[in-house]
């Protein structure tokens, strides 16, 4: 089979998902209650922050604790792309969301290179230290609203958009760490000076890990901006990423498809417990502790939802 | 001049009572390998324990020092017996499970804590009585230093020297310390490796819940959010020593407090929680295992 006719095959389904997905936006957008739209477009945001943390954490075994800061580079720089050209077209969003990407990635550059000396729980602190520092940072730039926040960002993403990256975001890094060459990934997590000396350059794939998971959480702000209108660094605090952490632990450290799944239950779980009103969010971290007592190795353990059957799925 | 000392006296206040509790994280680091994210929160609880202490025994009405100490030391009963029951329920069962899966119970813990106390204590700040009335106790080179401070300097050095004096002078302090280099071990030497575990949390949550209620006297507004910063810097505080390492909480802690005054006093307030990281990266980037921590050789 020729490289080309390969290439449509194998893409042709998720050309087909994202065509559906898209269809399917077009509906839900106009149709869906607001409420509802909204918890359904933020389980998609959260899982392509889950997916791309879990890259870092989960799959390459570094501990970061900044996704947040990712995540506010992407939403503050594709809102002022979008903001301060004038761009209030459907046509901006995908530029928008690249230039978002593409900084959190020169940041995820940035971090992932000073502070890949450093090990474990230094490692986890750094990154919870940068990702401080850039709100802290964008709090005060007031050419973005300062401690004011930003408004006036054109809405322009909706549910088809949203999970037409979850999508891309999911088959990308399950293409990049199931093929040959990401076995490298799992091998710095399992044994990094091991890795080292089977030949693995263990620095470029670090590097790697970090940019992409990085780009993706850059992208998912950029979503998240033209999605609500209105940014604020008190969203983007040290508890979103440990809100994302939990993601991926309670998924399952390595199973991208189990974290996918932890973000929805994790999104609408407290929006269930509206019932238990001031005693909600205590309900919500009594299930969580109960969920990590019974289940320590997260949902899905290393496992991944997939066509084949649950065993033989990808095995490390 | 005068407003550098008094600067410095400010930030070495805060600095004793983040050097209290980033001494709880190191020793929790210690035995289990946990950055114990509930910990922030138990501090919490001490100043929360506190305020409602002394209004139930009287002392808010008849403020004195011996009242105020036998508040502190009845509140740091109550965190040891929190910690105790936190360690017991939530990180002991999963001490042979994946590391992560004892960090995100940590998380759990600490909101449950953290709305758990404003469903109880409610959302509003409370005023924390003043047991002791602030008065000037002396002046050095043109800073006034408040009984209060003095208090806090004092308070925070005997607990110190009491940890010390534990951890290097008595069996049970040498069975922490053996727990700390191999737990497995020190199970084999016969130790109860349990019972020490108990024992770390319930000496770490005392002497955060010591420090709630010296902040309770300094900063009287206390609500059920405020060990969630406090807690976070403490721990960078333990990372910039070298965690694990004693006197390196203790200097992480006293530099993290006074760096922090400085910055708010004399650069920006805004920039006040950010200085506390800039301070860490650039110390990692140096040494990257902290101050004081021993660099360990990956064995192959």
């Amino acid at each position: 089979m020729s490289g080309l006719a390969f290439m449509v095959r194998r893409n042709a389904p998720l050309a087909l998902v994202l065509v559906g997905l898209g269809l399917l936006g077009v509906g839900l957008d106009r149709w869906l209650n607001a409420y509802y739209l909204q918890i359904v477009v933020l389980i998609g945001i959260n899982i392509i922050l889950a997916v791309s943390l879990n890259l870092i954490n989960g799959i390459t075994g570094q501990f970061s604790l900044g996704h947040a800061g990712f995540l506010a580079i992407g939403a503050y720089v594709s809102a002022a792309t979008t903001r301060f050209a004038g761009l209030s077209s459907e046509a901006a969003l995908p530029v928008a969301l690249l230039a978002g990407g593409g900084a959190a990635a020169v940041a995820g550059l940035a971090v992932g290179i000073p502070t890949l000396r450093l090990r474990g729980d230094y490692l986890a602190i750094a990154t919870l230290g940068f990702g401080e520092i850039i709100r802290v940072v964008i709090l005060n730039t007031e050419a973005v609203g300062g401690a004011r926040g930003m408004g006036g960002i054109p809405i322009l993403a909706g549910f088809g958009s949203v999970y037409a990256c979850a999508a891309l975001c999911l088959v990308m890094i399950w293409r990049l760490v199931y093929s040959p060459r990401g076995t490298a990934f799992f091998a710095i997590r399992e044994d990094e000076v091991a890795a080292a000396a089977m030949g693995i350059d263990t620095t470029r794939y670090k590097i790697l890990a970090f940019t992409v998971g990085a780009f993706w959480a850059g992208l998912a702000g950029g979503l998240l901006a033209h999605f609500i209108g209105y940014l604020h660094t008190n969203s983007f605090t040290f508890l979103r990423s440990v809100e994302i952490v939990v993601m991926v632990v309670l998924g399952g450290l390595g199973s991208l498809t189990g974290c996918a799944l932890a973000a929805a239950i994790l999104t609408i779980l407290p929006e269930l417990l509206r019932f238990g009103a001031e005693y909600r969010m205590v309900i919500y971290s009594l299930l969580l502790i109960a969920i990590m007592l019974t289940r320590p190795s997260g949902l899905m353990g290393g496992r991944e939802i997939s066509w084949r059957s649950w065993s033989s799925t990808p095995a490390r | 001049m005068d407003q550098l000392a008094q600067q410095l006296v400010n930030g070495l206040a805060w600095g004793s009572i983040y050097a209290l509790i980033a001494l709880g994280y190191t020793m929790v680091y210690g035995v289990l390998r946990l950055i114990n994210f509930a910990h922030g929160d138990v501090y919490m609880v001490g100043a929360m324990s506190a305020f409602y202490l002394a209004h139930a025994l009287g002392f808010a009405a008849a403020p004195s020092l011996p009242g105020f100490v036998i508040v502190m030391a009845l509140s740091m009963v109550v965190c040891a017996l929190l910690g105790a029951l936190i360690e017991r329920a939530a990180y002991r069962p999963l001490r042979r499970q994946p590391r992560w899966a004892m960090l995100t119970t940590a998380i759990g813990v600490s909101m449950l804590l953290e709305f758990g106390g404003q469903a109880v204590f409610g959302a509003d700040p409370k005023f924390f009585p003043q047991l002791i009335e602030s008065a000037p106790a002396f002046r050095i080179a043109g800073a006034v230093v408040t009984n209060i401070d003095l208090l806090i300097f004092t308070v925070s050095l005997l607990l110190m020297l009491g940890l010390r004096w534990f951890v290097y002078r008595t069996r049970a302090g040498m069975a922490l310390r053996a727990v700390s280099v191999n737990v497995d071990a020190a199970a084999l030497m016969g130790i109860n490796v349990d019972t020490i575990i108990a024992m770390t949390f319930m000496i770490g949550s005392a002497l955060a819940a010591a420090a709630g209620a010296m902040v309770g006297l300094r900063n009287p507004k206390i609500e059920p959010l405020m060990g969630l910063m406090p807690g976070i810097k403490a721990f960078v505080a333990a990372v910039l020593g070298g965690i694990g390492n004693f006197p390196g909480a203790v200097a992480g802690g006293l530099l993290m407090g006074v760096s922090e005054t400085l910055v708010a006093a004399y650069i920006s307030s805004t920039y006040r929680d950010a200085v506390a990281f800039v301070i860490l990266i650039a110390v990692l980037l140096v040494r990257p295992t902290g101050l004081f921590g021993s660099v360990t050789v990956e064995k192959v």
